[in-house]
């Protein structure tokens, strides 16, 4: 056993202190350490994207960064996103549209496209479909997470323009 | 999938890594910037650096800019970075059009330039725009700075001139001529894959014919370079048609493909053919 360092990390507006080994990932820290179990690994290494989440608004890959480089960021996961009582439109927009059928993709694409609208928030379809192709779903064939996300993008705009 | 045990460093100065580098590098330190193929190598434990050397809280090495006809690039400036920049002229504009094909976002958020570089993958298209472009990389170890010409730097597959205690402080180009024109193709299985065969060309014109030629490969060797025949054959003809079909032929003649698994060297040669054709076509749009 490596000696723990003790470090703070910002997610979702709260702040966790955890003493952890530095070789311990981010999506590590975050489901083992800090509780949040939203954030789903699957490869581990950087392929897959289930472990997306935003750090200082930008996607990232939490399983591609260790949780003590994290220390000085704002980080988002899928908890922060919206909860049962209160959905992101991303959210129930995949529920509309039937964009998932396991789930275990979901919270990395429901990151990945969050952060993504954040950043372009009238964003074309080739490039959406480019931005999605960063992470795997086995189950959708894409096809339902494309409309989702185009359609949260649209609600989330006519809402804006309010 | 869990990384073996590291003690971690995050020096705030450059001074501070290079001196951390020339205490560790010899016992297993090594250097991390966007760690997004250190990270899957430590994954995997390819990788067992026993100390890691953390760049990113370093201020200053974030800078892209565009100085006394250069463009010079940090050691943590991420390929998003340049992805959005709007500097650096023609340059600039082929930098970007190469970041679209660098991953995938989240990867290009995070990943950086130089830190490529300093990986070398034989099939990265940062190394490949170095080589053909004949960047210099500059590097520092508590020995001083040292400048290292693209041409001296890759040396094959993950492999550099750097020395274990050396950190790549920058990448210096020379900026393009704003009517020069570039062409980039790479053929991968899905978007984002390592490239199978990518090829950049650049030139500029001179009454209508072809002038100060450049053009490399990547992914096709053990690391990517120009191919001073083909640039050969360009200069003085007018692009496209038979020129075009000529340095086509001749880059596929040139090379000494690598192989592996899924892809022969016969296969390689005629990927080889097609990107620098599609290449060459787009230097035309």
């Amino acid at each position: 056993m490596t000696a723990t360092v003790d470090v703070e990390l910002h997610v979702n507006g709260r702040r966790h202190r955890i003493s952890i080994e530095p070789r311990q990932t981010l999506a590590d820290a975050l489901r083992d350490n800090c509780g949040l179990t939203g954030t789903h690994l699957g490869c581990e290494h950087g392929v897959c994207g289930a472990c997306t989440v935003i750090a200082d608004g930008r996607a990232i890959r939490s399983c591609l960064m260790f949780a003590v480089q994290a220390q000085d960021m704002r980080i988002v996961s899928v908890e922060g996103l919206g909860d049962p009582g209160n959905l992101h439109p991303l959210q129930r927009a995949f529920i509309e549209h039937h964009a998932l059928q396991c789930g275990y993709c979901t919270p990395g694409f429901l990151m990945l496209a969050a952060a993504t609208l954040q950043q372009t928030p009238d964003i074309d379809d080739a490039a959406l479909r480019d931005v999605l192709a960063s992470n795997l779903c086995r189950c959708t064939g894409y096809k339902n997470i494309l409309a989702a996300v185009k359609a949260a993008a649209a609600e989330m705009k006519a809402r804006s323009s309010r | 999938m869990k990384p073996v045990s590291f003690e971690y460093h995050a020096p705030g100065t450059v001074d501070e890594a290079v001196s951390l580098l020339g205490e560790f590098a010899e016992r297993g330190g090594r250097v991390i910037a966007g760690g997004q193929s250190l990270v899957p190598m430590m994954a995997f434990r390819l990788a067992r650096p026993s100390h890691l050397i953390d760049i990113n809280r370093i201020a200053g090495l974030d800078r892209l800019l565009v100085e006394a006809g250069m463009l010079r690039i940090g050691a943590t400036v991420r390929h998003a970075d340049i992805e959005a920049a709007t500097n650096g002229g023609t340059l600039g504009r082929l930098l970007r059009e190469v970041a679209r094909s660098v991953a995938h976002p989240p990867i290009r958020n995070r990943g950086t330039f130089c830190g490529s570089l300093a990986h070398a993958d034989p099939s990265a298209e940062w190394c490949l725009v170095a080589a053909t472009l004949d960047a210099s990389i500059v590097a520092r170890s508590t020995r001083g700075p040292r400048t290292l010409p693209s041409s001296d730097f890759f040396l094959g597959v993950m492999t550099t001139s750097l020395a274990a205690d050396e950190l790549v402080m920058e990448c210096r180009f020379r900026l393009l001529a704003d009517d020069a024109r570039y062409g980039f193709y790479e053929v991968s299985r899905r978007a984002g894959d390592f490239a199978m065969a990518a090829a950049l060309v650049a030139y500029r014109l001179s009454e209508g014919r072809i002038t100060d030629a450049r053009f490399g490969l990547g992914g096709v060797e053990t690391f990517p370079r120009r191919l001073s025949e083909v640039e050969a054959m360009l200069a003085g003809t007018k692009p496209g048609g038979e020129s075009f079909r000529a340095a086509a032929e001749a880059a596929a003649a040139d090379i000494h493909p690598m192989e592996d698994s899924h892809t022969t060297g016969d296969f390689r040669r005629q990927l080889v053919r097609a990107v620098t054709s599609r290449a060459l076509e787009r230097s035309l749009s």
